[in-house]
């Protein structure tokens, strides 16, 4: 009888190989994770905080609140404002088109084919993005782009005349677009695998019609992830540099386009004022992304398996 | 039900036209360098340009060392997480999602105030530039190289395996080598991909950092020089991008889970 028990402390013990080597010091223990803080700590941390201390220094090094100050003068709010905007612009077009889109695919009920095919695509499309993107985007709604000499000659509508331009905030949101919806559909397809047979039926039995059900279960059961999701591409286009600037060759009033220009010589004559350029951006994208979290605990609530 | 199918349809057909139809210009494009006929010819000027090779040859060796480099760090360091650490597991996440928070354009502004001078100076040498570069991926494709090696090891039995590698006197490194990366093979593969997507035709940091010698700053120049070559090159890249998503399809196959979001713009 204590022959046995002590057998089964035994194994017990030697069931975890790990428990039964000496313990180990507190040294050999953070050994594993060590080259993971150097290197983050070296090419994240550092230039963060470089960046950040740099904006509150005066170009004697000073302590100044003066350039976080300057960021409110009517040319940067106005770049700000610029990406803020096509960053929203996109993100809601992109997030609709998206979202009805994986709707078709999952709850829509088309055939698997498509729904592979549209995974695939958005795969690439969303990784497609940059400067050849801005040089697809010349070729279809650039003055002789295919579209724009499609809707003049079968149509008769010269787009160009009424107003449109590609290098303007239209045409930059068409362009960021591209990317913008393959994203969405990546990113909100599994929410809406994660719909519930039977929250549909429940709804049924309780006399919900199609309109109810979408607008009283399906909905605030979505809100979250497709929120969510939008924030997500929010941050997407307010990054981006490399599209914007082989498209409009610098000349539309991004954030990202003045950080880029300040990058490459003080063209606000003033250092301080470009490092609280850069730090102000990613104050905007702190904010978003509280937001993206908060959401993505509220609808994980629901998606639980 | 036939309402419902109309509208699935509709939406699809609308996204295939915005996908297709870019493309389809481009395409159209890059065959009329000749007036009056359809020619080849702006693709054969992009592969008859020995700097279309050159920075080519160039961004596949920075993605190669940034893919090697990466898996390098990311896997050790989630390993040895999910075995001796796990309360670190929250910071270490976090950590690697930052660069979603940090645009590309303001850490490379970072890096480079950071390391171009005292007492680094990595900008003063053709190999600093090349070392910053792969840094400045690694911290770029750190969020989905993270999670797709996290997802893949949350797959395994990390400590089970290490048990009974260990009974069977295996090091830390065989361990590693030949028992956690080869179980990973899925995740690691599809990371390396994914990066490749994501650093070939890169174009923010790289032309910061290195300038014409890397792919994504060339395909620029030719945009602004040559009109019909800027679509051929347009063509041949998403090719590529395609190409290289095909390859991640084709690993994920029995896989649900999907982790494709990178983050270049």
């Amino acid at each position: 009888m204590s022959n046995k028990n002590q057998l089964t402390t035994n194994t017990k013990m030697k069931r975890d190989a790990l428990e039964v080597r000496p313990k180990n010091s507190f040294l050999s223990n953070w050994i594993g994770v060590t080259p993971f803080f150097i290197f983050t700590l070296f090419f994240i941390v550092l230039p963060s905080v470089s960046l950040v201390t740099r904006a509150f220094q005066d170009n004697a090094g000073n302590f100044t609140l003066r350039n976080f100050l300057d960021l409110f003068s009517p040319a940067i709010l106005s770049s700000y404002w610029v990406s803020i905007r096509i960053s929203f612009a996109t993100a809601l077009a992109g997030g609709l088109l998206g979202f009805l889109m994986a709707y078709a695919i999952t709850v829509g009920k088309l055939p698997d084919g498509v729904r592979s095919g549209i995974l695939t695509f958005s795969g690439v499309a969303s990784n497609f993005a940059g400067v050849p993107l801005a040089f697809a985007f010349v070729a279809t709604m650039g003055r002789t782009g295919m579209v724009t000499v499609l809707l003049k000659n079968v149509f008769h509508i010269n787009i160009y005349n009424m107003g449109f331009n590609l290098y303007s905030f239209l045409g930059l949101s068409l362009t960021y677009t591209f990317f913008q919806f393959p994203l969405m559909i990546l990113v909100i397809t599994p929410a809406l695998d994660g719909l519930k047979k039977e929250w549909k039926e429940a709804a049924e039995n309780l006399g919900a019609s199609q309109g109810m059900y979408l607008r009283k279960v399906l909905l605030p059961i979505l809100m979250p992830s497709i929120l969510g999701g939008m924030i997500l591409l929010f941050g997407n286009s307010f990054g981006a540099y490399a599209t914007a600037y082989s498209l409009t060759g610098g000349f539309i009033n991004l954030i990202t386009i003045m950080v880029g220009s300040q990058i490459k010589g003080d063209v606000l004559y003033n250092p301080g004022l470009g490092y609280a350029l850069a730090v102000g951006m990613v104050i905007v994208m702190l904010i978003m992304m509280i937001f993206y979290y908060l959401l993505r605990r509220r609808s994980e609530r629901w998606l639980r398996k | 039900m036939k309402r419902t199918s109309f509208w699935s349809w509709f939406w699809v057909a609308i996204g295939s036209l915005y996908f297709f139809l870019p493309l389809l210009s481009t395409f159209d494009f890059s065959l009329r360098a000749k007036k009056g006929v359809l020619t080849f010819i702006a693709y054969e000027n992009v592969f008859k340009d020995p700097q279309f090779w050159s920075t080519i040859r160039f961004s596949l060796v920075i993605a190669l060392f940034t893919v090697i480099f990466s898996i390098l760090l990311v896997v050790p360091t989630v390993y040895w997480i999910r075995l001796r650490l796990p309360q670190l597991r929250m910071l270490v996440e976090f950590i690697s999602m930052l660069s979603y928070v940090i645009p590309a354009i303001v850490l490379v502004f970072g890096l480079i105030r950071v390391f171009s001078g005292a007492p680094f100076h990595l900008t003063n040498s053709y190999f600093g530039t090349y070392v910053l570069l792969v840094a400045a991926y690694v911290v770029l494709t750190l969020p989905f190289v993270f999670r797709a090696i996290d997802t893949g090891m949350s797959a395994i039995d990390v400590r089970a395996l290490t048990e009974a590698a260990q009974s069977l006197g295996a090091g830390r490194g065989t361990i590693l080598f030949r028992v956690i990366f080869p179980n990973l093979r899925v995740a690691i593969l599809s990371s390396v991909f994914l990066t490749l997507a994501t650093v070939i035709g890169e174009y923010t940091m790289a032309s910061f950092i290195v300038g014409i010698k890397a792919f994504g700053p060339y395909m620029s120049l030719i945009g602004q020089n040559k009109t019909y070559e800027s679509s051929s090159i347009t063509i041949i890249s998403f090719t590529m991008t395609w190409a290289l998503m095909m390859v991640i399809q084709v690993f994920n196959r029995d896989k649900t889970k999907r982790s494709s979001l990178s983050g270049v713009r």
